[in-house]
């Protein structure tokens, strides 16, 4: 079956068994044809997870720094699979799969929160774990552990004040 | 008040409701913000993150040993099914297979978190639903588990028990009699709960029919767990991608094709079942032998050895040192496990030092709640609070 998908995808598509496990990696340009093809005709109808990567410390170039990774399952023959898309520090741009599979739609919002990775006609593509405003992707490896003061400058909530007016000043 | 009433911006004659964060059928901190026409819901826009705690963020901060302290506090209803997903990535990436005797035991222990996390999860469910004595039997079991995690690792609610290539230490002295006469125990409360709830009009009324999600939305939504099973798929890891020798203990995965809140409460009354039986296997069949495997890379050597042996004493203080430690060679590495609430597991990165580069957990909770709105959407208020109790939304993986 890997080496038919490996055939219908193209030279372009390289593959490697990370310890045991199909990998895919596909162009971010191919990958919405793939992830259609695969749901369709070889039956990977579960997309178990989504998730960004930062390999900015792994001695990547700045045009593979991130990577988007899709984690598919085919149900009725019990497979998996693996597919990675490297995306360039200037532009992390990749084509949303909500409209392949819903559950694209809350993983992609999560990628976009703490990566900063966009994803192209997305429904609905806001932060989902930090408020909305939050400056910064957390997840990046230039992101300080303990953060940029955010903890300190949160606004004091007084009796006297609204919070609302102040996180309004504060958003201005 | 932890509901407000807001006329909706758009000048209709939606009123917009805030469902949470403080709501206590919320389970935890979620907030949803309902649009409503009379009782009718038009609109769910679930918000979350209020749990926020950076658990991804902190896994490339802290080494591959202490990172099993995290995984409790991700799901505080069945933690020991995290350590032990977080323990099976690591090994994967190591290329270790832990003893016959270790696997066992994580077994014995994975299938108790499951009774655990199932029966409170169907004990909050009724309660949500204001059948208030099915939660105190419910709380009443959770909490011989709890003892029996006491006894195995000296902690309740955080046991931390696992370690990368075994266990933090033996099967304690009665260990394996005290869990068989829980397990005994367990069959007598199971009854009792069906005799409160099966046949209860109230419950039946407001659970059978409601929240209902078809096969084809369920994996659309990459729901699993007993909610995928409750709309009829068989999709069961421990089946489907057997770990930990699985494939060699007898058990059925039983569905329901209904989908709704009704089949949810069955799927996991009949879950809980399975899991007692395949307890009582590991335990009948708990292999001797020892606990952690032989490698040196991982284990640390035996406390009389370090004080009498050079090469001991060397190679616990190479295992313990900042900046030395456990060194998986650089990759990633992912194992699907399959926990309480679904598909849970660890994606781990290695650049071959002694902290994780990437540490990346498949949130059952959040994946499942995704599907929430599909559920309620065109269906009374009342169905919302029935439905959020049948998720078993663990705010601390939801957020993570």
């Amino acid at each position: 079956m890997l080496d038919e998908i490996r055939r219908r995808l193209g030279d372009a598509v390289a593959h490697e068994a990370v310890c045991g496990d199909d990998v895919l990696t596909v162009s971010a340009e191919g990958m919405p044809a793939a992830l259609k093809m695969l749901r369709e005709e070889f039956a990977f109808n579960l997309l178990a997870d989504l998730f960004g990567m930062d390999y900015s410390r792994a001695g990547n170039p700045p045009e593979r720094r991130f990577a988007v990774v899709y984690q598919l399952v085919n149900l009725a023959g019990r497979r998996r699979l693996r597919l990675k898309a490297f995306l360039p520090e200037a532009k992390p741009e990749i084509e949303s799969a909500a409209g392949i599979w819903k559950a694209a739609d809350w993983l992609e919002r999560e990628a976009f929160d703490l990566y900063g990775i966009v994803f192209l006609n997305h429904p609905n593509l806001k932060r989902i774990l930090l408020p909305e405003g939050y400056e910064g992707h957390p997840l990046r490896k230039d992101y300080p552990m303990q953060g940029h003061g955010e903890r300190d400058a949160f606004p004091k909530y007084t009796t006297q004040t609204p919070l609302g007016d102040l996180l309004k000043e504060r958003l201005a | 008040m932890s509901l407000t009433l807001e006329p909706a911006e758009d000048g209709s004659k939606a009123v917009v409701l805030n469902f949470g964060p403080q709501h206590p059928a919320t389970h935890g901190t979620l907030r949803n913000v309902l649009h409503l026409d009379g009782e009718t819901i038009l609109k769910v826009e679930p918000e979350i993150g209020f749990l926020h705690t950076g658990f991804e963020k902190l896994g490339e901060h802290l080494t591959w040993q202490q990172y099993v302290t995290v995984t409790d506090r991700m799901n505080y209803f069945s933690p020991i099914s995290n350590n032990v997903a977080w323990a099976l990535s690591v090994e994967k990436l190591m290329g270790i297979e832990v003893t016959k005797r270790c696997a066992a035991y994580r077994v014995l222990l994975c299938e108790q978190s499951r009774i655990a996390d199932h029966i409170l999860s169907v004990g909050l469910q009724a309660m949500d639903l204001g059948a208030f004595s099915v939660f105190l039997y419910a709380f009443e079991e959770r909490e011989r588990f709890y003892d029996l995690w006491e006894m195995a690792s000296g902690a309740r609610f955080t046991p931390s028990i696992t370690r990368i290539g075994g266990m933090m230490r033996e099967i304690p002295d009665g260990f394996l009699d005290a869990t068989s006469r829980v397990l005994d125990g367990i069959p007598k409360t199971l009854d009792e709960i069906e005799r409160l709830l099966d046949r209860n009009r109230i419950f039946q009324k407001r659970t059978i029919g409601v929240g209902k999600l078809s096969r084809e939305d369920a994996i659309s939504y990459a729901v699993t767990g007993p909610l995928l099973r409750a709309c009829g798929e068989e999709y069961d890891v421990r089946r489907a991608f057997p770990y930990l020798n699985y494939d060699q203990y007898e058990f059925e995965v039983p569905t329901h094709a209904e989908g709704d809140v009704f089949a949810r409460y069955r799927q996991r009354m009949l879950e809980i079942r399975e899991s007692i039986s395949i307890c009582r296997q590991a335990i009948a069949s708990m292999p001797g032998g020892e606990m952690n495997v032989n490698d040196p890379r991982v284990t640390l050597p035996k406390k009389a050895d370090v004080y009498q042996k050079m090469e001991s004493m060397i190679a616990h203080f190479k295992l313990l040192m900042e900046g030395h430690g456990i060194r998986p060679p650089a990759g990633e590495a992912y194992v699907p496990t399959e926990a309480p609430n679904g598909e849970m597991g660890f994606y781990v990165g290695s650049d071959g030092t002694d902290k994780p580069c990437r540490v990346r957990v498949r949130p059952p909770s959040f994946i499942n709640y995704a599907s929430f709105p599909r559920m309620v959407e065109g269906k009374m208020i009342a169905d919302a609070v029935s439905c959020l109790g049948s998720l078993n939304v663990i705010a601390g993986e939801l957020d993570r």
